[in-house]
């Protein structure tokens, strides 16, 4: 039988394929690619000069710094949570479990105004623990910690969930070897159980950090929009793009989604390099 | 370094893995765990190596008592099912990490880590492969490199669980000649599980049958092959046939016909024996029985025949000559020529 007639039992005809390749495309193209040229054409629409300046308006460098440092603390702490809950998921047997895994994954599906709106009644002025806060100096809610705790809860799941399944998968065989051969505890998991997840560990901060900076609803809560004080890059863009300042929101807009394109670009290098080594991790 | 294991008993989620189980196993011995899968003899190699902790009872290292030893202060050489080989590190870095995670007072200074490591990868014939890494060798050179790294730290006792499990047939036989040899070069204390009687048989100095959790015989290969002690022995190691019999009067009655063979003790019993152990009969007392199939195997027949009554009826397989006619539905008389009754 020649190769040209012989058709694949799962392949479908050339005009069909044509067809579903080119929705997918047009698809694409209305609803990411479109937006994305917007976003920098609106930024770029009065010039180089008016960009720089729209970027080192006072304001927006407090949200930019903002960003970057709930950031720095936020994936740090998910980095350090993730780790934790992963290795006693995969290494132990211990009650409760499943339990667990249901919870890492709570933030995924509860909407993240509520989980905003969680904080805000739990440390807010007229909550349980507002007056003890109050009397101890302490503000939360409507300042920075409020907005670190609220970004560490949204991106809890983001390690965690890149790790659970690359370290069951790989069990507790590669960590008895290491301890049989003389190394401690601590040695073990700098030389053995480290490397053997390094890549899934930095494709998930990667996601962390993505959706640190760029979450807005569980922030936009908590926040409460205080220029220069706790907005960060997203709230800024929404206040900006609401005073009219078209070029102000979207220079501030661009910046976040070259973070993404940048995301995208690092995740695409890690997939393909080492997606073995990701392996059962990609679910998102 | 000889080991004795005193009445350990081991409980996973309170189901028994081990019941009591004790065991000597002199210095220099190369010894076999064997049994079915759920015997407990990998979770007895783990709990000799320290990976488990016994719920009950002791384990000497010589004088020593090791029981509450850590698995690094054993100092045990273990070689595991799958290797466990690190896929990041080169061959060369796999066999040194033994000695690179060593406490700074304890650690050869790294010219001294390199050669040894050298020396080692030389010992089990992978020279040249140092730079490699674990994904790039195949199943018998990753066998080779665990164990090379399990002799890096100088251990007392190698332990090696089911080595040969992952292997190719061939490959296997080659490895466990080889195996043979380092340890008779090396003289360490060796244990190796296996659920591949013949593995075990032809490699070990002695066997420890096990079943359940418990150990049902120790012995050289001759032992248990020619005199097992138990039903469980007899039909797990090599082929055998079981029936269920009366004595009566001193004489071994099947199925209310005397078989010919005489025991000391009456009662209800099985009979065991192998099928070469038998010899067909032309008269006289013996079990008869219609050939229910035969096949030809190497340079002899096995036929199956079928006896007692046709509502219960029980099969066995015996060896037959060539030339006997054996073919289906002819009948066959036999007499067993070594057996033994299990009361």
């Amino acid at each position: 039988m020649s190769n040209e007639r012989f058709k694949n039992p799962i392949t479908e005809s050339a005009p069909v394929r044509w067809a579903l390749i080119a929705a997918v495309l047009a698809f694409l193209a209305l609803f990411v690619l479109t937006p994305l040229v917007i976003v920098f054409t609106e930024a770029f629409s009065k010039g180089w000069e008016e960009y720089i300046l729209a970027l080192q308006e006072p304001d927006a460098v407090k949200a930019i710094r903002l960003t970057l440092l709930v950031a720095a603390i936020a994936v740090p702490a998910n980095l350090l949570f993730g780790l934790a809950a992963s290795w006693a998921i995969a290494k132990f047997e211990f009650r409760g479990k499943s339990f667990l895994i249901t919870l890492i994954d709570l933030p995924f599906s509860v909407s993240p105004v509520i989980s905003g709106l969680v904080y805000v009644l739990l440390f807010g002025a007229n909550s349980v623990l507002g007056p003890i806060l109050k009397s101890h100096g302490l503000q939360i809610v409507f300042a920075v910690p409020g907005i670190v705790l609220a970004t560490i809860f949204v991106t809890f799941p983001f390690v965690a969930r890149e790790l659970i399944p690359l370290m069951q998968d790989q069990g507790t065989g590669d960590e008895e070897a290491a301890i049989s051969l003389g190394a401690n505890g601590w040695q073990a998991f700098w030389y053995v159980t480290v490397p053997n997840i390094k890549w899934a560990l930095l494709y998930g901060v990667l996601l962390c950090n993505a959706r640190a900076m760029g979450e807005f609803g569980a922030v936009s809560v908590v926040s409460g929009h205080i220029r220069g004080l706790t907005n960060t890059m997203p709230l800024h863009v929404e206040i900006l793009y609401n005073d009219y300042n078209v070029v102000g929101a979207f220079a501030v807009a661009s910046l976040l989604a070259l973070l993404a394109l940048l995301t995208l670009v690092l995740r695409t290098i890690l997939e393909t390099r080492y997606g073995s080594e990701l392996s059962a991790g990609q679910k998102h | 370094m000889e080991i004795r294991v005193e009445k350990i008993r081991k409980e996973f989620d309170l189901y028994p893995a081990l019941h009591d189980v004790s065991l000597k196993i002199e210095s220099g011995e190369l010894i076999a765990l064997l049994g079915p899968s759920g015997s407990g003899k990998t979770t007895l190699l783990r709990l000799i190596a320290g990976l488990e902790q016994p719920t009950q009872g002791r384990i000497f290292f010589g004088n020593e008592d090791a029981s509450y030893r850590s698995v690094q202060e054993r100092n045990v050489g273990f070689v595991f099912q799958h290797y466990a080989l690190f896929r990041h590190m080169s061959v060369l870095d796999n066999v040194a990490f033994g000695l690179k995670v060593r406490p700074k007072g304890q650690r050869p200074p790294k010219a001294e880590i390199r050669r040894r490591a050298l020396e080692l990868l030389e010992m089990v014939q992978l020279n040249g492969l140092e730079k490699r890494f674990p994904s790039q060798l195949s199943g018998g050179q990753r066998q080779r490199v665990a164990l090379a790294r399990a002799m890096a730290i100088e251990p007392k006792v190698l332990l090696l669980d089911e080595p040969f499990g992952a292997l190719d047939a061939k490959v296997r036989k080659e490895l466990r000649r080889w195996l043979r040899d380092f340890h008779d070069r090396t003289g360490h204390t060796t244990v190796f599980v296996t659920h591949d009687q013949e593995e075990a048989l032809e490699l070990a100095d002695r066997v420890v049958v096990m079943s359940q959790g418990k150990i049902e015989q120790v012995g050289s290969s001759d032992d248990v092959y020619d005199r097992p002690n138990s039903p469980f022995v007899f039909s797990f190691i090599g082929e055998s046939a079981s029936l269920p019999v009366k004595v009566e009067g001193g004489v071994v009655h099947f199925h209310g016909a005397p078989t010919g063979l005489t025991a000391q003790r009456d009662g209800e019993a099985r009979l065991f024996f192998r099928p070469q152990d038998v010899s067909l009969i032309e008269e006289g007392p013996g079990m008869t029985g219609p050939v229910t199939s035969s096949r030809r195997l190497a340079g002899t027949r096995i036929a199956e025949i079928e006896l007692g009554s046709p509502e219960k009826p029980c099969h066995v397989e015996v060896e037959v000559p060539l030339e006997a006619s054996a073919s289906n539905g002819s009948i066959l008389s036999f007499r067993p020529t070594r057996w033994k009754l299990f009361y």
